[in-house]
């Protein structure tokens, strides 16, 4: 085999283009999660300490709304990613590796989909 | 090829790690952390969709120690992700890779971590 013909079958096999995709939403999401944090860490002082009718008019507050739900949508796909390069590196078994990989992202969308679900609920109160 | 003279990896049982090797596995590790914590963040979020009863629940529940343990921990490794996390946008702007910057960094990252934290803890 030609040093062309090895490389074409490693790209083949270790899927590169969606490699360079995966790369790529990491650095995305970590650049837009690095200013949204704050407005976790603010919900989060809310949620903890304030009045329930406080909490709700916080979240009520169009900026605050929307920086909550940019938040959860990149932290569900940045940890997503995270998650799948750490079953990556410890999961030597190919077939276990995709089976886990896909477990993670399903675990991960449910998740998501909840957090979605529940902040329009908060929203419509 | 024999499979006997290869050349190993460094053990992790008698490599000490440097710095940024200790940094770099701290980094995983908070990130499988707040991973984790993204479970009770949407349980939270359920609490308040679910009205003011479940609400003052919940409320009652974050405050007890070891939830306030969680809680903190979840915040001081969020810092420490983060910070980690903008080195991680440095190098891959091809910056700060050389020996003396890598110590450096690693500092200033550790320390604008727990600045951050307490900052946070004194606010909050």
């Amino acid at each position: 085999m030609s040093f062309n013909e090895i490389s074409e079958k490693a790209a083949e096999l270790l899927n590169v283009k969606s490699a360079v995709a995966h790369w790529r939403y990491q650095r995305l999401t970590a650049v837009a999660l690095v200013p949204l944090s704050i407005w976790l860490l603010l919900l989060l002082n809310k949620a903890l300490h304030a009045p329930y009718a406080e909490t709700l008019h916080w979240l009520a507050a169009p900026l605050n709304t929307f920086a909550i739900l940019a938040w959860t949508v990149a932290v569900i796909y940045h940890a997503a990613l995270g998650v799948q390069v750490v079953l990556e590196d410890y999961v030597s078994t190919l077939t276990c590796r995709h089976a886990a990989i896909r477990a993670s992202n399903l675990a991960f969308l449910s998740i998501g989909i909840i957090a979605l679900i529940s902040i329009i609920l908060i929203f419509l109160r | 090829m024999t499979s006997k003279n290869r050349p190993l990896s460094p053990h992790l049982q008698v490599y000490r790690l440097p710095i940024t090797g200790l940094i770099s596995i701290t980094h995983r590790l908070t990130g499988v952390f707040l991973s984790l914590g993204l479970i009770a963040f949407v349980a939270i979020l359920i609490c308040i969709a679910s009205g003011e009863q479940s609400y003052i629940a919940m409320q009652g529940v974050m405050s007890l120690w070891f939830c306030q343990l969680i809680y903190w921990g979840f915040i001081y490794a969020l810092f420490f992700h983060l910070c980690h996390g903008v080195r991680h946008l440095l190098w891959d702007l091809g910056e700060t890779f050389d020996r003396s910057t890598l110590d450096r960094f690693a500092v200033y990252e550790l320390s604008a971590s727990v600045v951050l934290f307490v900052l946070t803890f004194i606010i909050l």
